[in-house]
């Protein structure tokens, strides 16, 4: 009984913050502006930077895949050889 | 000859559908519950949204289609039938055709109730201009039919063949359905927009063409296994 | 022919490392400013997705109809690095967008169907990793239903006027930027044939393991 009074007060209270946090009052009217300022507009070297990064990291891990796919393949080939040539002998 | 043999595996095909009507049905209420969800997510307060049957119609029809293509397949399949047709003394083309007009065929006896039925439900004005409207749906069903029989028996015998079928279906058939969506757009403009679904018209019969000519190449050297 | 391979990946990288620089010096464009300067990779990656898928529809028809295994080497090799140059295109245009047009994608006609054709590329790769018994010759017949679709994407901006630029804008660059763009382009071409030669390569030494399993068997 006790317990569960405490839980309900427990909920209760965190329900709390979210009825304090209310969304601040909503703007009445519009201001125009010729220009954006600069700190809104946006930066054009990190979308380049971005696009010249992704280009050299997706190349070099296509490279890479056939590097590894390739490995692979090489390891199968030198074991079929080894296990043909002592039933040869 | 050619012709022949493509009327007879049309007919074996309608005679066998028209027993059962298995995959008529089937495949009809599936476009309706397609049109059913849609209406949830593009009606907005009671009203559909602009222009928005247009698309409702051809996703129906794209959606429906692959369905009925994939059991229409898996019937051949199933009763092994596939391996009898092609062993047949028969041009292989003339087979694809077969299945391909029975394709279009049901697609058609689907279309004749989902569109009055879309143009009902989403007070789309899509009978202004009833021969241009049959025209688009012509041309893109039979486009649609062309190259879903061809990736359909394709897949036959492929593992995953239930979700490869939409996988490689829906890309290719985008140029498709972008002609019979702007078509129907414009035959639903207040004005009707005559030359611009003329041109969407004589788009889709140029794409139907080219798909035809790579489809009647390209099926006998696929099925040769 | 393999000898010359590490020494022009070599090259390549140098070129590839050294792009930067030379497109810094390029012209800026007057209306987009730095952010165009993506371009210089952007439409040569185009360039070589289109010329990679048309490669992997015309290799597959010859396997199709000529049955040359070569050709189905060629042709899946050509399919996976479409795939690559396609996403390259896909994730380099955006970020362009982004700053030039204020949005990240729109649907227009040049942007869905490059789209749709890497899709089309994704599904030739997944058939041939999922399809079973006899997918090479239905990844084939795919193909060649795909390249298709190439030229309409190439033809596609000039037909509908859209924000995209227009194939024109190419041939008639300044000096001041067409020593970049052909420098750039000139890397990334260098690159792809480098890459198909690799993956060809290793589709080769598959198929001399594949042999070597089925002499074993005999």
């Amino acid at each position: 009984m006790m317990r569960r009074l405490f839980l309900v007060v427990w909920l209760m209270a965190s329900a709390m913050p979210a009825l304090a946090f209310q969304p601040p009052a909503a703007q009445s009217e519009y201001v125009p502006v010729k220009d954006l300022p600069p700190v809104d507009q946006l930066p054009a070297a990190p979308l380049l930077v971005a696009a010249y990064s992704f280009i050299w990291l997706a190349a070099m891990f296509y490279l890479w895949t056939i590097w590894r796919r390739l490995g692979k393949v090489e390891t199968d080939m030198r074991a079929l050889e080894q296990r043909r040539s002592p039933s040869r002998r | 000859m050619f012709l022949r043999t493509a009327l007879l595996v049309l007919r074996k095909d309608f005679a066998i559908e028209v027993k059962s009507r298995e995959i008529l049905y089937t495949t009809l209420l599936f476009a309706l519950s397609c049109v059913l969800v849609f209406s949830i997510a593009f009606v907005k307060e009671g009203e559909p949204l602009e222009d928005a049957a247009a698309g409702i119609l051809w996703i129906a029809i794209e959606f429906a289609g692959t369905l009925a293509l994939g059991r229409t397949f898996e019937r051949e399949r199933y009763g092994e039938t596939l391996r009898a047709l092609l062993l047949a003394p028969a041009p292989r083309a003339a087979i694809y055709v077969g299945k391909m007009l029975g394709i279009v065929v049901l697609l058609a006896v689907c279309e004749l109730l989902l569109v009055p039925l879309v143009a009902l439900l989403f007070r789309s004005r899509l009978f202004e201009e009833p021969v241009l409207l049959l025209a688009l749906l012509l041309t893109g069903t039979v486009g649609f039919a062309v190259v879903g029989s061809l990736f359909a028996a394709m897949l036959v015998r492929a593992r995953t063949r239930d979700v490869m079928l939409p996988i490689l279906l829906y890309p290719m058939t985008v140029p498709l359905m972008i002609g019979g969506v702007r078509g129907t757009v414009a035959l639903t403009q207040t004005p009707v927009d005559q030359p611009s679904a003329i041109m969407w018209i004589v788009l889709l019969l140029c794409m139907d063409a080219v798909f035809l000519v790579l489809a009647l190449w390209t099926f006998e050297p696929l099925m040769t296994e | 022919m393999r000898k010359a391979f590490f020494p022009l990946l070599l090259v390549t990288s140098a070129m590839f490392a050294y792009a930067p620089v030379v497109i810094a010096h390029a012209d800026y464009e007057s209306t987009m400013g730095l952010v165009q300067k993506v371009m210089y990779f952007h439409a040569p990656s185009g360039m070589v997705m289109l010329i990679s898928a048309v490669v992997c529809g015309v290799a597959s028809a010859l396997y199709l109809w000529k049955k040359d295994p070569a050709a189905d080497r060629v042709a899946i090799a050509a399919a996976e690095l479409a795939a690559l140059f396609g996403l390259i295109v896909l994730v380099t245009g955006p970020l362009w967008a982004r700053k030039a047009w204020g949005v990240w994608w729109v649907w227009e006609a040049r942007l869905t169907m490059s789209f749709v054709g890497w899709l089309i590329t994704v599904g030739y790769l997944f058939v041939r990793k999922y399809g079973g018994p006899g997918s090479d010759k239905l990844a084939a017949g795919l193909a060649v239903f795909g390249t298709a679709n190439v030229p309409f994407i190439y033809v596609s901006v000039n037909i509908w006027r859209t924000m995209h630029p227009m194939t024109t804008v190419v041939p008639t660059l300044q000096p001041g930027m067409r020593g970049a763009f052909w420098f750039s382009a000139l890397t990334l071409f260098m690159l792809y044939g480098l890459l198909l030669a690799a993956r060809v390569h290793l589709e080769r030494q598959r198929t001399a393991l594949d042999q070597l399993y089925l002499a074993e068997e005999d």
